[in-house]
């Protein structure tokens, strides 16, 4: 049977999630192998270099640089504090000396007797990194980092914005298809306090119902699509390239299907709807380039859980006659359907090029015929 | 680890040359083609592609490249690649498998990426830019002393980039030695960490004031000593008159093999294979486009539209540029294409109605699934609307890059005081290029070559006189590395299989009430016609690649064609697969401003020039 192979993003009621924890630069491991740790635990913490401040001290002292070393009152290697005095200048006759003050903490790193510059070094920045999971720490990288592993339910979305966040997860629409907007956030927030929660929408998040979100305090928002329109308005400028997860909006945004009106996947939508009120671990960060990086939403399983219903997925990118198909471009943008027809041989397109093609019927029973290219694969 | 360098190979007999093997190890795909002695010349025989297979699980680019050469072997019906998977070698004439030559060039983990750093932005910082994308480089900030940020700014920028090498230039030789070493403290201790391995040196060339030279080897230290791997070479901006690139480019090569490659997976291997040093992929396009106006004494431009990043290569009067378009591409970077130039500038290309919120929506989800390819008509007119921008906004990046020297004091007589002209002004002359030359999926994949004539003419606004041409398989790159081993063979390969000639744009400077008359053409030999064309139209004569004729045109006053305005112009040219396009829209072009008189003389034009 003929075969083709495409991208498809992960849809699991249960995985081994395996988060890897990495410090930037060397640091302590502060946990260890085969310990339970909580997804706010800190596994490893180091401290990097502060600051740096450079000081024109020739120019500050009125004198060549060359001049400098000689009027310092600390050298390499000495700490100074805010204010304390670091150089005096002779002065005429030994009148009029000029004490130049630091204006930083730190430590002396270098002075230059070519530019009279002195680098100083404010204290240690601690950087640590978290668990973001809760689950056993299964490897342990020295100096590093560890590797926590839980039994989870994993969901990528197609796209997000904003970085790592945790929060219970809180359903506020009756339906995948319904679209999330301001109301839904205002009726829900009733019942129950959305501040730090994980919200979850059936398709389009609307610019309303993000403003009511952040309002509220919720922490992340996952959604079927989003206009790029209200995405311009919510982020105040237009996005360029898809590289996410640095932006300081406080609230963390994941579109599991794209742009427009688009409802979320049905099985998406049950198994989100299915962990109601479970803590899950959203990250938003997207770079869609070589090395690609999808926004996540993640949920520990607990010992008790019942076995939700795994989805049936082909073999992994296998596409053959059957399989559950999602159109990714216009004019079928959204459509979904299984493959009828898989044709070998290229086809022309009515833009006029020629491309490999496969045959979808889709919801009705209309059958369409696509590139290759323009399908993803979803699970049953 | 040793390497193998391609110095230490024996010499190449190219008397006895048949097969070159080249591959080019882009980011996703490593594109290999077989070029071939048939009878007395050289002609491409074959080509294949396979994944570029630098990422995990795979973390070996051989790999990918054996598979590309397999499948070439397998069209040709002869092996390249042995059960082990290296490359096998021709051992006599009558061997039945293997090749003569292996060459590569690559891009792949993201291609060469660089911070170059220099006194002042706009002389030794824009010199030392201009080594480095001259180099191949993705140029990923510029250090300056006047760049406006304050020191600690600049370090920690430093510190994020994490780039593969630095440049640093600034100061003539025996000016400023104070500013350069003050830029090399605050380089020193943001200790940028590379991309590859902690183990790895970060290699630092200066290239500045070279009374400096002592002090920068002290702030950096020896191997070993401070975690950089710094060379010193000669200044590449001696006086403020005189730029000499050449040693900071070629040290730039060096160092990416040396260090670059030899640590990014399974190029210890690809090095030794290769009979050549593995170049980056746009410096090869660079040097073949400048071997190609050398030879033929053209001044030619050429462009690679990409996914993410559009690439600019001009040589003017023998001055060679590039410049890289990071961010101005057709699938990653279309979102930042609309968001630079605007929807409405887009648009404006569009002849048929479209929902805006729509349109949107589509290039942000053609952004999130880069792989998808216009199905409907609409959606590729959509399309190609997004691409003349960003060849546009690419181009104009271009000529404000490619510049004379900046801060060069000037002599100038009583006849220049009205001149307005300047040091710093653009080299790319649009009445004096000759060549304009396509490549990337949009341009050399259109369904109909009128559509990629029409996209060049469109957004490059070439004036007078300009052939269009169209690299056929994206070859360029292979052909740039073979020149470097048997630069015949890569000269007769690019006139016979490379380059797909269009034809030619007829275009004239100058502007005019829409409806008067603009000028006037006659085309005698191969093919006669003859016709007048008003301020607003566009005509298509076909005139096919092997026929000769004859053009004369006669512009009105207030119109150049490449002699002056209102003066004749006659040429002898060639023909091309789409023919010779003339062009009497007036330059710079401007359409319309009323929306259905936009919209009406877009149609038009696509019609005439049958790119619809």
């Amino acid at each position: 049977m003929a075969k083709a192979y495409t991208p498809g993003l992960k849809v699991s009621a249960r995985t081994t999630f395996r988060a890897r924890r990495l410090l930037p630069v060397q640091g302590e491991v502060l946990v260890k192998l085969g310990q339970v740790v909580d997804a706010r635990d800190v596994i490893a913490r180091t401290f990097i270099d502060g600051d740096i401040v450079p000081i024109p001290m020739a120019a500050l002292l009125s004198v060549p640089a060359a001049e400098v070393p000689d009027l310092l009152l600390v050298k390499p290697g000495d700490t100074v504090t805010v204010g304390q005095a670091i150089a005096r200048s002779k002065g005429i006759f030994g009148f009029g000396k000029k004490e130049i003050a630091s204006p930083a903490g730190g430590t002396v790193e270098s002075v230059s007797g070519t530019t009279g510059q002195m680098i100083l070094r404010g204290p240690p920045l601690a950087v640590e990194s978290k668990a973001y999971i809760a689950g056993t720490v299964v490897e342990i990288i020295p100096g590093e980092g560890a590797v926590v592993e839980a039994d989870a339910v994993f969901v990528q979305g197609i796209f997000g914005i904003g970085g790592e966040t945790l929060g219970p997860l809180r359903i506020v629409t009756p339906s995948e298809s319904t679209t999330l907007d301001g109301s839904h956030l205002d009726a829900a927030a009733r019942s129950i306090s959305l501040a730090g929660a994980v919200v979850v929408g059936g398709a389009r998040v609307t610019a309303a119902a993000v403003t009511a979100a952040r309002k509220a305090g919720v922490a992340a928002i996952i959604a079927g699509g989003i206009d790029d329109a209200d995405l311009r308005d919510i982020l105040g400028y237009d996005l360029g390239v898809a590289i996410t997860g640095t932006e300081k909006i406080g609230i963390t945004i994941v579109v599991t299907e794209g742009f427009g009106d688009i409802a979320m996947a049905s099985r998406t939508f049950a198994l989100l709807k299915s962990l109601e009120g479970r803590e899950a671990s959203v990250n938003g960060a997207t770079q869609i380039r070589a090395g690609v990086m999808r926004p996540e939403i993640v949920v520990a399983r607990h010992a008790g859980d019942a076995v939700l219903a795994q989805g049936a997925r082909p073999e992994e990118g296998a596409l053959e006659i059957g399989t559950q198909v999602r159109l990714i471009r216009d004019p079928y943008f959204g459509l979904i359907g299984s493959v009828s027809a898989l044709p070998n041989e290229p086809a022309v397109l009515e833009s006029g090029s020629r491309a490999r093609v496969l045959e979808v019927t889709i919801e009705g029973g209309q059958r369409v015929t696509v590139p290759r290219a323009n399908i993803e694969l979803i699970e049953t | 680890m040793s390497l193998p360098t391609p110095l230490s190979k024996p010499a190449i007999d190219l008397d006895n040359i048949r097969y070159v093997l080249a591959t080019d190890c882009g980011s996703t795909t490593t594109k290999a083609i077989l070029v071939e002695r048939v009878g007395d010349s050289w002609r491409q025989t074959q080509r294949a592609e396979a994944p570029t297979t630098v990422e995990e699980p795979f973390a070996d680019v051989t790999i990918g490249v054996s598979n590309a050469l397999t499948e070439i072997g397998e069209l040709a019906g002869r092996r390249f690649i042995d059960d082990r998977g290296a490359i096998i070698r021709r051992t006599h004439a009558e061997d039945p498998e293997g090749c003569d030559i292996y060459i590569s060039t690559s891009s792949a983990g993201g291609g060469l990426q660089m911070v170059v750093a220099g006194v002042v932005a706009q002389m030794t910082a824009a010199s030392a830019k201009r080594a480095a994308l001259g180099a191949g480089a993705i140029v990923m900030d510029t250090i300056a002393a006047n760049d406006k940020r304050k020191p600690h700014e600049r370090i920690q920028r430093i510190r994020e980039l994490r780039p593969d090498m630095v440049l640093i230039s600034g100061g003539t030789d025996g000016g400023n030695v104070q500013q350069v070493v003050q830029i090399a403290e605050q380089i020193a201790p943001a200790k940028p960490r590379p991309r590859f391995g902690g183990e790895y040196e970060l290699p630092v060339i200066y290239a500045g004031n070279r009374e400096a030279a002592e002090q920068v080897r002290a702030i950096f230290g020896g191997r070993g000593e401070k975690g950089f791997d710094l060379a010193v070479v000669d200044n590449l901006r001696p006086t403020l008159e005189e730029e000499n690139l050449g040693p900071a480019r070629d040290k730039i090569h060096d160092v990416f093999l040396e260090h670059v490659m030899a640590h990014a997976p399974g190029y210890d291997r690809l090095i030794s294979w290769s009979d050549a040093p593995i170049m980056p992929t746009p410096g090869a396009v660079g040097d073949i486009l400048q071997r190609i106006a050398e030879r033929d004494g053209l001044n030619a431009v050429c462009v690679d539209i990409g996914g993410a990043t559009t690439d600019v290569f001009s040589v003017f009067g023998g001055t060679f540029n590039r410049t890289v378009s990071a961010n101005l591409g057709m699938s990653y970077s279309i979102s930042n294409v609309c968001a630079e130039a605007g929807m409405d500038n887009v648009l404006r290309w569009v002849h048929i109605a479209m929902d805006e919120r729509e349109l949107r929506n589509r290039v942000k989800n053609k952004m999130i699934r880069p792989t998808t390819i216009p199905q409907s008509a609409e959606a590729l007119v959509f399309e190609q609307a997004v691409a003349r921008e960003a060849l546009r906004l690419a181009y104009v990046q271009h000529k404000e890059f490619a510049t004379t020297l900046k801060g060069v004091q000037q002599q100038r007589t009583v006849g220049d005081l009205f001149a307005q002209s300047s040091s710093g002004q653009s080299i790319v002359d649009d009445m004096r290029l000759d060549l304009l030359v396509a490549s990337g999926g949009v341009l050399s994949h259109a369904p109909r070559m009128e559509q990629t004539a029409a996209m060049l003419v469109d957004s490059f606004e070439p004036q007078g006189f300009t052939q269009l041409a169209k690299d056929s398989i994206f070859m360029m790159p292979h052909l740039g590395v073979l020149a470097s081993v048997h630069p015949d063979a890569a000269m007769e390969v690019f006139e016979r299989d490379c380059l797909v000639r269009l034809g030619w744009s007829v275009a004239a400077k100058g502007e005019g009430k829409w409806g008067k008359r603009c000028f006037s053409y006659r085309i005698s030999g191969a093919v006669r016609a003859a016709g007048e064309l008003a301020c607003g139209d566009v005509a298509l004569v076909r005139v096919e690649p092997e026929q000769e004729v004859e053009i004369v045109v006669e512009p009105a006053g207030g119109f150049d064609l490449g002699a002056g305005p209102g003066k004749a112009v006659s040429r002898r040219v060639k023909g091309g697969t789409v023919g010779i396009l003339f062009d009497a829209r007036g330059r710079p072009l401007a359409l319309p401003s009323s929306e259905a008189d936009r919209r009406a003389a877009v149609a038009r034009w696509a019609s005439v020039w049958q790119t619809v």
